[in-house]
């Protein structure tokens, strides 16, 4: 391995890993459990090695030399926005000494035998592959180096690569990539630990500015392809019928209404689930017709009657007062450092709050949707996915047929957000296509069925307790959590967050407080709870930075110089001293958490916004996925009520940066979905049913109601040895308290519960 | 039915009632043009019907025979749409780019209205089209790119 940039990875357990450890032990926790961390610490794989089918190196695997010169590279991980389809191949190219000019991508089809881990979540495409990528194109280069010497006969140490040719510099001959390509090609690829990297002094593109998006073209004239997009001659379009609630299933439907409209081919049941888990597809009924907006007419007569299951009863208010009674009472205790009890009952002054974070959707713009077609017993899918392996396992389950035989191209995602790490959509398309005897069916979720049948964001409440000091020092805190846990999608609901939910701001906590009592009673879950972009940091750091700010105001202390005494002096923490095992995933010897970082990006963030000199700034910050993020938002709220947001700032520090154009979208567009889930966001639940069917009732932030300027600030290391850390998630947790931390400061209300909407005044 | 899409004829079978959004991209194959509400609330499926902005999804195919029906495989041959395509490219406003050719559309239909947008007008004619992935900031600075202003990125 390459001495400018170590081996990220010592080891980790993936989302994905951990759910099949999870299944396979039929219940929960025997993972990340303190015990078997400790004895098994060197045998335990952290970062990318920790995920399924880890990494690939191989230059052959993916990058293809044509004659003519063009370079193609294969990109294994899912583009959902977050420019992975550009940043990977810079990598490659920039190691390759290959002209940018002359690079083409080809996404890679689902095969992690072949490419190494495909789940595109967690923020760590960038840095879990930086690595392989730089190998691959050094290896890449190497090879072409050696055949060019080959040619020439003459020793590999006199010759180099330059930008798309290996030159002879003793006699000035050169040999183009393309003319080089079939030589080298047949020649092994260097082993592993034999390639040489280069010199982060002399990269071309990683870490440069005026990278243009390698899509952009395709994405400006509409010919991107999504998985909403394949077409092909006398393909069938479906929507479905889904359950309503939860588990439902179909008591008795009549399709006879729906299949007289226009264009309907056939109305049909949903073939039972193979799965008892939440993962898979809901019972529902189908209607196929010879477009989608005949399909969805015909599912409009279709008369349902539904048994609703064990769900029925849902109701979000009826929840929230269990949740809050739950958050009121001790629950099984997940940290404890010092003695909690004794210390608040010596408190000079005691403060407490509860906060409150509803369901909320992903509602990606593409909805949920793909493409499947059976021939002589061979599936392929076209899909939106983030998971492309698990969404072929899943196929091939589903119509028993090896998983050799399915195949799962990768499409463009209009948006994932996590909601596309759930495959339960292409397994539909399969099931459909199987049932019209392998013809291509295109099945595309409605708004309405996306807001129903999501894999909604945990709703929660947060209970905070803190105890002060004469002098207003922090002595003691408290926080329950409650909330319903992903894990209830796996298997037996687990009724408590899973280490990796904890691990997501709650028990990692990085305050210099001696006495720390972390609580998670029970929630059982009723609806299906899925990943959202930031997971557990959302509501986590809702409570924790909204918190934080009450107890500055209850001191009268700055609420910047607050925070940074409560976060105390610059110091490294080992993660499992706060009793998380999970550390994302990654070494807790290589990510220790360091305040010293997230002292930086509060000490930026409030510079760079003024803080101190304008009225109407909230700060927040937050760590996760192994990054440090701080805002500081500004609001106006006028006579009325009414509440603007002109300006947010954004300091951030993920380590090096590939691609700092995608990193500043990245955190842009955090800053936007923050202040949409804050100001706007909310599905609630009666009798089980989702309320909100489309974009009227689900609201979002637009164009107007979006800060009209956001500055960020990025803290890039040039340390190259430094560990990455992700960009994609971690800018959302601290926008939506800075937002409610503004508000405060403006109007002197106080807000818990999202959404804010008329809590700042007046309706948004 | 007869339907002129971007200076071409093309002839369609289907239900009069049938929205134009699935028309094109069911029907035609012409899959630029992106499905994201159903009742005009997102204006992904923003198309040019004589040179107006239209939300395709609520648009009854029959309404649209013999108008001039612009997508955004067709929007950059008039200058302006061009204008506005290379100035998405240079601000390099996709993220994951989904609701962008609505984004195009509308935009380049507020510049042949107004070649000079304010910003309230840029609200104003921007806010029917919802983006996710909060692209909000580089569209507004691309439309002012395109309109010869100065852009200035975030």
């Amino acid at each position: 391995m390459s001495a400018v940039l170590p081996r990220a990875a010592e080891s980790g357990l993936s989302r994905r890993d951990f759910i099949a450890k999870l299944t396979a032990a039929g219940g929960l926790v025997v993972i990340g459990c303190k015990t078997r961390i400790l004895a098994a610490e060197e045998a335990e794989k952290y970062g990318a090695e920790g995920m399924p089918h880890g990494t690939v190196d191989n230059p052959l695997v993916f990058i293809a030399i044509a004659d003519d010169g063009l370079v193609t590279i294969a990109v294994h991980r899912s583009e959902m926005g977050q420019g992975v389809r550009t940043g990977m191949p810079l990598i490659v190219a920039d190691e390759l000494e290959a002209d940018w000019s002359k690079i083409r991508i080809q996404q890679a089809p689902a095969d992690e035998a072949k490419y190494g881990n495909q789940d595109t979540d967690g923020s760590r495409s960038t840095r879990h592959f930086i690595d392989p990528m730089r190998r691959c194109g050094a290896a890449a280069r190497a090879m072409l180096e050696k055949a060019a010497a080959a040619t020439w006969n003459v020793p590999v140490t006199e010759v180099h690569a330059q930008n798309h040719e290996v030159v002879h510099e003793k006699t000035g001959r050169k040999l183009g990539y393309g003319a080089l390509a079939r030589k080298a090609a047949k020649l092994p690829a260097p082993a592993h630990d034999a390639v040489t990297l280069k010199p982060a002094e002399k990269f071309r593109f990683i870490g440069k500015e005026g990278t243009a998006l390698l899509d952009g073209d395709d994405i400006v004239t509409g010919k991107a392809q999504y998985g909403i997009d394949p077409w092909f001659e006398g393909m069938f379009f479906a929507v479905i019928a889904r359950s309503p609630v939860l588990g439902g299933k179909v008591k008795h439907f009549d399709g006879a209404e729906a299949v007289k409209e226009p264009g309907v081919v056939k109305v049909l049941e949903m073939p039972a689930t193979v799965a008892d888990a939440q993962f898979h597809t809901l019972a529902g009924i189908a209607v196929i017709a010879s477009n989608t907006g005949a399909a969805i007419k015909a599912r409009s007569a279709l008369k349902i009657e539904w048994d609703d299951g064990e769900n029925g009863e849902y109701d979000s208010d009826v929840y929230r007062a269990q949740m809050e009674k739950a958050a009121r009472t001790a629950g099984k205790v997940v940290r404890e450092d010092g003695d909690f009890n004794s210390a608040i009952a010596k408190a000079a002054r005691k403060v407490e709050a509860e906060y409150y974070l509803p369901h909320i959707a992903h509602a990606t713009m593409e909805p949920p949707a793909a493409v499947a077609r059976i021939v002589d017993g061979k599936c392929e899918v076209w899909a939106p996915t983030q998971a492309p392996q698990v969404t072929r396992e899943d196929i091939s389950k589903h119509l028993g047929i090896p998983f050799e035989n399915v195949t799962v191209h990768v499409t463009l995602l209009g948006g994932g957000f996590g909601r596309k790490s759930k495959p339960d959509f292409a397994t539909e398309a399969a099931v459909l296509s199987k049932a019209m005897d392998g013809r291509p069916v295109k099945v595309t979720w409605t708004r309405d069925d996306d807001l129903h049948h999501d894999f909604f964001h945990t709703v929660s409440v947060e209970h905070l307790q803190a105890g002060l000091d004469a002098s207003g020092k922090v002595t003691s805190w408290l926080h329950r959590s409650v909330a319903p846990s992903i894990g209830s999608i796996f298997g037996p609901d687990p009724k408590h967050e899973l280490d990796f939910e904890l691990g997501l701001g709650l028990i990692n906590l990085p305050y210099d407080i001696p006495n720390l009592r972390m609580e998670n009673p029970e929630a059982t879950a009723h609806t299906r709870i899925g990943w959202f972009r930031s997971v557990s940091s959302v509501p986590h750091a809702f409570a924790v930075q909204s918190f934080v700010a009450e107890l500055a105001a209850a001191t009268g202390k700055d609420h910047r110089d607050f925070l940074l005494d409560l976060i105390g002096s610059p110091r490294l923490i080992d993660p499992r001293s706060q009793h998380d095992s999970w550390n994302q995933g990654e070494s807790p010897k290589r990510y220790p958490v360091d305040t010293g970082r997230l002292r930086r990006v509060i000490e930026t963030v409030t510079r760079e916004a003024g803080w101190g000199s304008k009225r109407g700034l909230g700060l927040a910050a937050h760590y996760s996925f192994v990054s440090y993020a701080a805002v500081v938002a500004e609001v106006e709220v006028d006579k009325t009520g009414y509440l603007r947001i002109p300006r947010v700032d954004i300091a951030f520090d993920c380590g090096p940066v590939v691609n700092p154009d995608r990193v500043r979208s990245q955190l842009e567009g955090a800053v936007v979905m923050g202040i949409s889930l804050a100001t706007l966001g909310e599905i609630t639940f009666k009798r089980g049913r989702s309320q909100q069917d489309n974009f009227h009732q689900y609201r979002v932030t637009r164009m107007d109601t979006a800060p009209r300027e956001i500055r960020v600030h990025l803290l890039p290391a040039t340390d190259w040895n430094m560990p990455l850390g992700g960009a994609g998630e971690p800018g959302l947790p601290p926008v939506a308290p800075a937002l409610c931390n503004a508000i405060f400061a403006a109007t002197g209300r106080r807000i818990r519960r999202m959404p804010i909407r008329d809590q700042a005044g007046a309706a948004l | 039915m007869d339907l002129t899409i971007n200076d071409r004829t093309v002839q369609v079978t289907a239900s009069e009632d049938t929205a134009l959004l699935w028309v094109l991209r069911d029907l035609l194959g012409m899959t630029g043009t992106k499905f994201g509400c159903g009742i005009a609330l997102c204006g992904a499926c923003t198309v040019h019907v004589d040179g107006k902005p239209v939300r395709s999804c609520v648009l009854p195919v029959s309404a649209v025979v013999g108008k001039k029906i612009t997508t955004i495989e067709g929007v950059g041959s008039t200058a302006t749409g061009q204008a506005v395509q290379e100035a998405w490219k240079k601000v390099n406003v996709p993220q994951c780019g989904y609701c962008q050719a609505g984004q195009i559309m509308s935009a380049a239909a507020l510049l042949v209205e107004k070649p000079v947008p304010s910003d309230a007008d840029i609200d104003a004619a921007m806010s029917g089209n919802i983006c996710r992935c909060g692209t909000y900031t580089r569209i507004r600075a691309a439309i002012k790119q395109a309109a010869g202003q100065t852009g200035k990125r975030s």
